[in-house]
């Protein structure tokens, strides 16, 4: 079991209290996943060529200044840090390939987490609540967020196999529900030189529909296609920079409830992740229906 | 708010109770339906920002007549016996599941699983309900003002359910002895389903249950379908092929 939520902002005056809206609605989706949470901001992009880079290091003592002097010797840039607790976003001109690799060389204990102009990525393991304290989630600003609380029952509980997963730029997915083919599906993304992170079988649904989108498709076209390669249980919410996206397996298995009025569309699990959000009471409330796809730009 | 200890010495006026979930506990809610309301005098118990909550009214054991105003989450109801349960607003997952007796009304659409092996007892769900709707249903009625997801009624054993509206794929897989009418469209049947003609007896049901329900359909506009029994006996030749 998990809890996913979704929240697309459609008033820009609203973008400030993005934060505020939807930390009771991954709060409320505790019960569900209790065992690790995050969630995907997306903010104000930055303008090319800057990009920014998700940064997570665990339980290490990261001196941030320190490693922004000896990337800045390696790949010459201007970097700017923002540190939140055990995150980081790098701001940069700067290849954010060339900076994956100077990362995986000399920093190896740190992990990208996103990489895009407008995705940033929180997510840890712990309660929901105390995760949301922990990197201020409540002040979070931006157009649309995709959040989740997790349940595990396929793999290990680390924050790498916690969700959001993120493939290529301003990509993220959240998934309720199990896959019966990760593997099949890794088998043969792997020979395409795409490679994966952890076992985790939410993974190779997101880098499924990232390598579509890269070969041409557009995300609906990407899911369409998800139905004849993804087996099994899934309610999957994803985010780009411009659409929040939600779709159900064909059997419905795992609920979701679509809360929508003229400010936002805000998307949960359940309903009691939506009960407190303003003028609920007149908006239109619909439970996605199986493989039919509902997606929302901002 | 709720006061449980007035309710247990009722004064003539002291026949209904609110409880207001954002102040109250849910359980308080269903400790107080589950030991006092029967004896307490207390005949209408309202309910007041249900958020979403599970198990609303869950394992009724009286005739209480709950009112609940709001959208509920999993479970509402269920197990009821004797109680009559108005929820005006949605149902999330299994409402009204294994109920044994008494009335269900879910004044919005419900979701999964509605009214699941149902033992007795009426379910009425103005909206929609959503896939697997009457599954291994085992006596209890269920009347859906709106349409129904796939799968409804699959390996449904006993009772009826009235369909106003239509029905996704795979309506009635693997019936026993329960009976479907449905007035639209049917997308698909599931395997040993069939459409069976009305008789005067199928008309006069669907009357009883419309009225029950308060809905005003014709009689005259719905389908029958049943189960073929050909999946009652095991058939060597079949070759698993229904």
């Amino acid at each position: 079991m998990c809890g996913i939520v979704g929240l697309l902002l459609k008033k820009p005056n609203l973008r400030d209290q993005l934060g505020a809206f939807m930390v009771p609605m991954l709060v409320g989706m505790t019960e569900r996943g209790p065992d690790s949470a995050g969630l995907a901001v997306y903010t104000e992009p930055v303008r090319e060529p800057l990009h920014k880079l998700s940064l997570y290091c665990g339980t290490q003592v990261v001196d941030w200044s320190s490693l922004v002097t000896d990337v800045t010797q390696a790949i010459p840039s201007a970097y700017q840090i923002e540190v939140n607790g055990n995150h980081a976003i790098l701001t940069c001109a700067a290849d954010p390939d060339a900076i994956v690799g100077w990362l995986a060389t000399h920093r190896p204990g740190i992990a990208v987490l996103s990489i895009g102009q407008s995705i940033d990525l929180y997510k840890d393991v712990g309660a929901p609540a105390l995760i949301a304290e922990r990197y201020h989630f409540k002040t979070l600003r931006g157009s649309h967020l995709v959040g989740h609380t997790r349940m595990a029952t396929e793999s290990a509980v680390t924050p790498a196999h916690a969700h959001p997963f993120t493939a290529g730029r301003d990509f993220c997915l959240v998934h309720n529900g199990s896959l019966s083919n990760p593997h099949l599906v890794r088998r043969k993304l792997e020979p395409l030189g795409i490679r994966f992170e952890t076992d985790n079988d939410t993974e190779a649904a997101c880098r499924f529909f990232e390598w579509r989108l890269r070969e041409g498709d557009d995300l609906k076209t990407a899911v369409q296609r998800g139905f004849s390669e993804l087996d099994g249980f899934f309610t999957f919410l994803m985010g780009t920079d411009q659409e929040m996206l939600i779709v159900r397996d064909a059997f419905a298995c795992k609920p979701a409830v679509v809360a929508e009025t003229d400010a936002y569309v805000a998307i949960a699990s359940e309903f009691r992740s939506l009960a407190h959000l303003p003028d609920i009471a007149h908006a239109t409330l619909f439970e996605p229906k199986p493989e039919e796809i509902y997606s929302w730009r901002i | 708010m709720a006061n449980i200890e007035a309710a247990r010495e009722p004064c003539a006026m002291a026949n209904s109770l609110e409880f207001d979930l954002s102040k109250d506990s849910l359980r308080d809610l269903n400790l107080f339906l589950h030991r006092d309301a029967h004896r307490s005098g207390v005949t209408e118990v309202v309910v007041n920002h249900p958020d979403g909550a599970h198990s609303i009214a869950c394992g009724m054991n009286s005739p209480t007549n709950i009112q609940i105003h709001g959208h509920v989450g999993y479970y509402v109801a269920g197990m009821n016996k004797h109680a009559s349960v108005t929820v005006h607003g949605n149902a999330g997952p299994g409402a009204a599941e294994n109920m044994m007796s008494g009335r269900v009304h879910i004044r919005g659409f419900a979701s999964t699983a509605a009214g699941a092996s149902a033992h007795g007892g009426l379910l009425v769900i103005d909206g929609d309900a959503s896939l697997r709707c009457g599954i291994s249903l085992k006596g209890g009625d269920i009347v859906v003002g709106g349409s129904v997801g796939s799968f409804s009624a699959f390996m449904a054993q006993a009772g009826r359910i009235v369909i106003c509206g239509d029905a996704e794929d795979a309506l009635g897989d693997s019936l026993y002895e329960a009976v479907i009418y449905v007035r639209g469209e049917v997308r698909s049947l599931g395997a040993d389903a069939r459409f069976e003609p009305m008789t005067d007896a199928d008309r006069k049901v669907v009357a009883q249950l419309l009225a029950l329900a308060g809905m005003s359909f014709d009689p005259a506009e719905f389908k029958r379908v049943a189960s073929a029994k050909s999946l009652y006996h095991w058939h060597a030749d079949a070759d698993q092929e229904y």
